[in-house]
C-alpha cells in the first residue's frame, strides 16, 4: 500500500515536472527542470526494480543530457518566446 | 494555428486510454510480458549456460549481443556526424555571448577536482567490471569515465582537458571500441562458431565453454565502454565550442 | 460509482499508472508539435521518449519480485545445498545449475530492461545530434523560434523567384524574367537551400586560401560590370559573370563545390527588378567574408 502512494506521488511530480520544462520561458531553467524530471524517472525504476535501467538514466539522462544541453544554449539565446 | 494540434494529440490520448482498458494490472505475475517463455528461459538458464549472475548483462552482451553491437556504432556514428555538421562552421556571427566567462579557474573547485577525479575515474573501471554481478556494465561506466573528462573541462578551460585527450584521439579511441567488440565476434567465427559466440573461444583460452563467455562478456563491455567514453566527451567539446575546440565553457 | 467492474474504478484506479503515462506521452507529443522554439521540441521529444521507456518498464513488472540480479542460493559461483537433508547428509552441489520454473517468480523480467537501456543510449545520440543541428540552423539564420526561421525562408524564396513578384504587366519584362529564370534556374536547383549559400561563402571563405581575395576583388571589379549589361541584354550578362569567377575558380582550387561559389553571388545580380536588394546582399556577402577569417588569423 505505502508502494502504491509513492508510485503515485513520483508519477504526478513527473508529470508536473514536464509541463513546467515547457512552459518556462528561459532556457537554462528548462533545462535544469529537465534533470529534475530524468532524476524522477531513475527513481521510479530503481523502486520498480529495473536497476541497471536506472542507473544508466541517471547517468545518461540527468547527467550527459543536461550538460550537453547547457553547453548548446550557452552558445544560443538564452530566452525563448514561448 | 498551433491550437490545432491539441487535436490529434487528443485523439491520440483518447484511443491510448481505450487501450489502457486492455493491459493487464501493474505487477500482475500472469501478464504476457512476465510470462513469456523467453524471459523465463533467460532467468533461469543464465546462470548455467554462461555463469554471469547479473542476467541483464548477460542478455545485453551475449544473448543480444548484436544489438550491443550496433547500438555502439549508433553512439559512434552520432559523434561523428556532430563532427561533420560542426566542423567548419563559421561561428555566430551575431552580439555573440551574453554572459562571457572570463574568470580564472576558482582554487577550491581545481583543488577538489583535482582529488576527485582519480576517485571517479576507479570508480568507472569498477562499474565497468562489475557489470556481471551488480548493476553496471559498459554504458554506465563508459558515461562515468567520459563525464570525468567533461568536469576537467568544466573546472579548468577546454584546452586542459584537451591536453589530456585530443580530438582524434577520441576518434581513435572510439573506432578501437567497435574493432574490439566486432573482432571478438569475428574471432569466434574463425573458431568455428557462429558470430559472436563466445563459447568457442574455449578453444583458444584454457577456460571452460561457460566461462569463456563471462570473460568474451568481459572484453565486449570494455569495447563498448571505450567507445561511449569518447564519443560523450567529443560530443560535449564540439557543442560547447561550436566544433572551433576555442573558449566553451 | 466506485465499484469493481466500472469503466471508473478499472480506468482510474487500477490502472491509474498507465492513465499518467499516456499523459506524459500527450504532454511530450504537444510539446514536439506546437512549440516555437527548437529547444523546447527537443525537450518534448525527450519527454516522449522517456515516457515510452517508462511504459515499457513497468509492463514488466512482477509483484513481490526482486532485481534481476542472482541471489545468493542461486548464485552460479556459489555452492547450492540441496535441499534435501532428511537423513542429515546435506549435498552441496558446486556450479551452476538451472533455477527451476517456481522460482523464476521471485526475479524480475529482465527483457524490457534490456531493450530499454539501448533506447535510453540512442535517444542521447539523437539528442546530441539534434542540438549540432539546432547551431548549425542559429548560425545560418539567426534565430531558433520556427516561426522566424519560416518567415526567412520564404523572403529568400520570394528573392529568388522574380516571376511571382507582383510586377506591372509590361510584355519586355516578364519576357526578360523569364529568360532569367531559364539562367538561374539550374543555379537554384544546385543550391536549394539558401542557408547552404548563405553559409557556403562565409564556409570556404574560411577554408580557401588567400587566392579567394584575389577571386573576391575580382568579383567586385566585375560586379558593377553585369549591372548596366543586365538591363539591356540579361543572358549575356548572366553568362558573363559566372564565367570570370569560375575560370579563376578552376586556377585556385579543383573542389566541384566551389563552381557554387560564384552562382549566389551572380544569383542577385541577374535580376534588375531586386537590383537595389541584390546589391545590398552582395555588399553583405562579400563584407561579411572578412570576418570569419580574423579568428583563424
Amino acid at each position: 500500500m505505502g508502494l502504491e502512494l509513492f508510485n503515485t506521488l513520483i508519477l504526478l511530480l513527473l508529470v508536473v515536472a514536464a509541463i513546467i520544462a515547457l512552459r518556462v520561458k528561459d532556457l537554462l531553467t528548462a533545462s535544469v527542470v529537465f534533470a529534475v524530471y530524468s532524476f524522477l524517472m531513475c527513481l521510479l525504476w530503481a523502486e520498480m526494480g529495473a536497476v541497471d535501467v536506472a542507473f544508466t538514466e541517471a547517468t545518461v539522462g540527468a547527467g550527459i543530457s543536461t550538460v550537453v544541453m547547457i553547453a548548446t544554449i550557452f552558445n544560443l539565446k538564452r530566452k525563448s518566446s514561448d | 494555428m498551433k491550437k490545432l494540434s491539441l487535436i490529434p494529440v487528443l485523439v491520440v490520448g483518447a484511443l491510448l486510454i481505450y487501450a489502457a482498458d486492455d493491459f493487464p494490472e501493474w505487477g500482475n505475475l500472469s501478464a504476457p510480458a512476465s510470462a513469456s517463455p523467453l524471459s523465463s528461459h533467460f532467468i533461469s538458464n543464465t546462470g548455467f549456460d554462461t555463469e554471469v549472475p547479473n542476467m541483464v548483462t548477460a542478455v545485453l552482451a551475449d544473448y543480444r549481443g548484436f544489438d550491443t553491437m550496433f547500438e555502439t556504432v549508433v553512439v559512434f556514428i552520432a559523434g561523428m556526424a556532430v563532427l561533420a555538421i560542426l566542423k567548419n562552421s563559421s561561428g555566430s556571427n551575431s552580439k555573440k555571448k551574453n554572459f562571457h566567462i572570463e574568470t580564472e579557474p576558482d582554487i577550491i573547485v581545481t583543488n577538489t577536482v583535482r582529488l576527485l577525479i582519480p576517485v571517479i575515474q576507479i570508480f568507472a573501471f569498477y562499474v565497468l567490471a562489475h557489470g556481471h554481478v551488480s548493476p553496471g556494465g559498459g554504458f554506465q561506466g563508459g558515461v562515468v569515465m567520459g563525464a570525468s573528462f567533461i568536469m576537467i573541462a568544466l573546472s579548468w578551460d577546454l584546452e586542459k582537458a584537451l591536453a589530456r585527450f585530443p580530438m582524434d584521439r577520441c576518434f581513435i579511441v572510439a573506432g578501437l571500441g567497435i574493432v574490439l567488440y566486432a573482432g571478438i565476434g569475428l574471432l569466434s567465427m574463425f573458431l568455428g562458431g557462429e558470430f559472436l559466440d563466445y563459447a568457442e573461444l574455449a578453444n583458444v583460452f584454457p577456460v571452460s565453454r561457460e566461462m569463456a563467455r563471462y570473460h568474451a562478456m568481459l572484453g565486449v563491455e570494455i569495447g563498448v565502454g571505450l567507445t561511449v567514453t569518447a564519443i560523450m566527451f567529443a560530443l560535449y567539446a564540439n557543442l560547447a565550442t561550436e566544433g572551433r575546440l576555442k573558449g566553451g565553457l | 460509482m466506485f465499484e469493481d467492474g466500472t469503466i471508473i474504478n478499472e480506468l482510474f484506479i487500477e490502472r491509474l499508472n498507465y492513465f499518467i503515462y499516456v499523459i506524459l506521452l500527450l504532454i511530450g507529443l504537444h510539446g514536439m508539435i506546437a512549440k516555437n522554439n527548437l529547444i523546447k521540441k527537443l525537450i518534448g521529444m525527450s519527454i516522449f521518449q522517456t515516457a515510452i521507456i517508462l511504459f515499457y518498464v513497468s509492463v514488466g513488472v512482477k509483484e513481490g519480485a526482486t532485481i534481476p540480479i542472482y541471489l545468493p542460493e542461486h548464485d552460479p559461483h556459489g555452492s547450492h545445498a540441496s535441499h534435501g537433508d532428511e537423513n542429515g547428509t546435506e549435498e552441496a552441489v558446486h556450479g551452476p545449475v538451472v533455477l527451476e520454473s517456481g522460482l523464476v517468480k521471485g526475479y524480475a523480467n529482465p527483457l524490457p530492461h534490456v531493450l530499454m537501456l539501448t533506447a535510453i543510449v540512442v535517444g542521447v545520440a539523437t539528442l546530441g545530434l539534434a542540438l549540432a543541428l539546432c547551431l548549425r540552423i542559429y548560425q545560418g539564420y539567426g534565430t531558433i523560434e520556427e516561426d522566424e526561421i519560416l518567415a526567412k525562408i520564404e523572403r529568400q524564396e520570394m528573392r529568388l523567384k522574380p516571376s511571382i513578384i507582383v510586377k506591372s504587366a509590361d510584355s519586355p519584362k516578364p519576357k526578360t524574367s523569364n529568360s532569367e529564370n531559364s539562367a538561374p534556374k539550374p543555379k537554384v536547383s544546385s543550391s536549394p537551400s539558401t542557408k547552404r549559400s548563405k553559409a557556403r561563402p562565409k564556409a570556404k571563405a574560411k577554408t580557401a586560401s588567400t587566392a579567394t581575395k584575389a577571386k573576391t576583388s575580382q568579383a567586385k571589379s566585375s560586379s558593377p560590370k553585369p549591372k548596366p549589361a543586365v538591363s539591356k541584354s540579361t543572358t549575356t550578362g548572366t553568362k558573363k559573370s559566372p564565367a570570370k569567377p569560375k575560370t579563376t575558380a578552376s586556377k585556385t582550387a579543383g573542389k566541384s563545390t566551389t563552381k557554387a561559389k560564384p552562382k549566389p553571388r551572380a544569383k542577385p545580380k541577374a535580376k534588375p527588378t531586386t537590383r537595389t536588394k541584390a546589391t545590398s546582399t552582395a555588399k553583405k556577402a562579400t563584407a561579411s567574408k572578412p570576418k570569419p577569417r580574423t579568428p583563424k588569423k
